[in-house]
């Protein structure tokens, strides 16, 4: 009961103090505002690159042709050997007979000297198209599947795609950090300037020493005023993010610049990215007043 | 019976200054006791020790049975709980009015709402300020502020009340007032100890008055004053 009217003072006692220093409190809150906007840009950024390089790469595929005398039960054996490796993702046929209409019907060109062949004169070969789970080993699945009877050659772009593979990854490992590195500098920034918020309030900090409150009792009203703060700086971030985002992916069509790059959905993405913010502005806000706070408690 | 005891006291500072040498004392239960001396005498390191801001190097400091030497940092305020400190700048929070200033000791301990608004009103009253209990302190004048500051330490009951220089920054009449004020308190049993430098109050008031220098009792007069050949002479 005691514990709870205590708890309970300490909640009012700190809502009374964000408003009555009110100058202070709103430093807080716009550097909070401020580096938070900046950590959403930067999260959204990320998150958008990553999940492009994501697309590229499950975009890649592996065309296994097959040799011009295969049978419809050889076709079979070949997507038994295919099945039994364990990078495959799917596995897709297509027939040389189809593959020679399409390209008739792409171009007249390709009609008339396609039209003129004879039974058994088409170079066109039968294909599997396969997509692998695991990119970074997708040279030594392609290598499996080039020694399986009746393949004949094996297709992937080898060259490009470890080449794109090594630059995606290097653009995703320092975007990563680029937005770890944010988030703490931020820290530091909101820490320092609650820092000074509490500086100015040593006195009171002394006065309640003075008169009998135990380190606890101190700190608590200063942790919740530094949660109140945290989450006060990130309301505006955080309707920036929700409305901002999804007014960008409605204007571009959820496209940017390109068809080639697919923006993510705003739902549920943009609520993600909010609660990341308000988790940090709370967790920084707290941490940063009971830093602040134990400075003054050591007499 | 004795409220504080100080056995062998020593304070020597990181910087090397000794402030206090080997001092004992005791202050009984009830008293009123006035600690004089010329600047950088010890007095302020002396009552700094009793409310534990300070930490004595060596020697023994009881004060209302607990062993203030042995006082962890984290349990210093189950001393502050059983004292009251007034100082001369007053300590206020500018920020609250003289009834939260007042019931901000109280709320520390954890008390029911309506207990906490009797023992204020109690406590505005006997300094005469029950009237001014919705003003901000910087509305009220020096004298008054500091009768703040007093029934916030006295609010809680103290055994002992820790007065540093409380007329310091008051004219010659207000003094006289917050004397009053204090001997009323005085009367009520709480032991009060008080540093000042005032001649006129110690001569007028005739309390035990003990004379400091350089980190020593120099002098413990029962019924003490300024107007003491002894005390003049060091002056």
């Amino acid at each position: 009961m005691k514990a709870l009217r205590i708890l309970s003072r300490n909640i009012r006692d700190s809502f009374k103090s964000v408003f009555r220093n009110f100058s202070l409190s709103l430093a807080s809150i716009s550097c909070i505002t401020i580096t938070l906007i900046v950590v959403a840009i930067s999260i959204i950024l990320t998150l958008n690159v990553n999940r492009f390089t994501e697309l590229v790469e499950k975009d890649v595929t592996i065309i296994a042709f097959l040799d011009l005398k295969v049978t419809d039960e050889d076709r079979q054996l070949i997507l038994e050997e295919l099945n039994k490796l364990d990078n495959i993702e799917k596995i897709e046929f297509e027939s040389k007979t189809k593959i020679a209409e399409d390209m008739m019907a792409s171009s007249e060109k390709f009609k008339n000297i396609m039209s003129n062949w004879s039974e058994g004169e088409s170079p066109i070969q039968d294909t599997y198209q396969i997509k692998v789970k695991d990119i970074n080993k997708i040279g030594s699945t392609a290598k499996k599947i080039g020694k399986i009877e009746h393949v004949d050659i094996v297709k992937y772009g080898e060259g490009m795609v470890e080449q794109l593979v090594s630059v995606f990854d290097i653009i995703r490992k320092v975007s990563l950090l680029a937005v770890v590195a944010l988030i703490i500098v931020t820290a530091f920034l909101i820490i320092n300037t609650i820092k000074i918020t509490i500086f100015s309030r040593r006195r009171e900090i002394e006065i309640m020493r003075l008169v009998g409150a135990s380190n606890i009792n101190i700190k608590i009203p200063f942790v919740i005023e530094g949660l109140i703060l945290g989450i006060l700086g990130s309301i505006i971030p955080i309707i920036l993010t929700i409305y901002g985002y999804t007014a960008l992916y409605d204007k571009f069509g959820g496209r940017l610049f390109t068809n080639f790059i697919e923006l993510i959905q705003p739902t549920p993405f943009v609520f993600y990215v909010s609660l990341i913010l308000l988790i940090i502005g709370m967790v920084v806000g707290m941490f940063g007043s009971l830093r602040a706070v134990r400075k003054y408690l050591k007499i | 019976m004795d409220l504080i005891v100080l056995k062998n006291v020593k304070k020597q500072y990181k910087t090397g200054v000794v402030a206090i040498h080997d001092l004992s004392l005791n202050i009984k239960k009830g008293d009123f006791v006035f600690v004089i001396g010329s600047t950088g005498c010890g007095k302020s390191t002396l009552i700094k020790m009793l409310y534990r801001e300070e930490k004595p190097t060596k020697g023994k400091i009881i004060v209302g049975g607990l062993d203030v030497a042995k006082l962890r940092n984290s349990k210093v305020y189950k001393l502050r709980r059983k004292i009251g400190v007034v100082f001369q700048d007053f300590k206020l929070l500018n920020k609250s009015t003289v009834y939260e200033n007042v019931a901000f000791a109280l709320e520390v301990l954890g008390l029911p709402k309506d207990e906490i608004h009797d023992k204020v009103i109690k406590a505005l009253d006997l300094v005469g300020l029950k009237h001014k209990a919705k003003n901000y302190p910087n509305q009220l004048s020096g004298g008054e502020q500091q009768r703040v500051a007093i029934a916030r330490a006295i609010v809680n009951g103290p055994k002992l009340l820790i007065c540093d220089e409380p007329t310091g920054n008051l004219d010659e009449n207000t003094s006289m007032e917050i004397m009053d004020v204090l001997e009323a308190i005085n009367k009520l049993g709480t032991t009060i100890i008080m540093v000042t430098h005032d001649t006129f109050i110690v001569d007028t008031l005739k309390k035990r008055t003990i004379l400091l220098d350089s980190g020593r009792i120099l002098k413990d007069y029962e019924k003490g004053t300024y107007s003491n050949e002894s005390i003049k002479n060091t002056k």
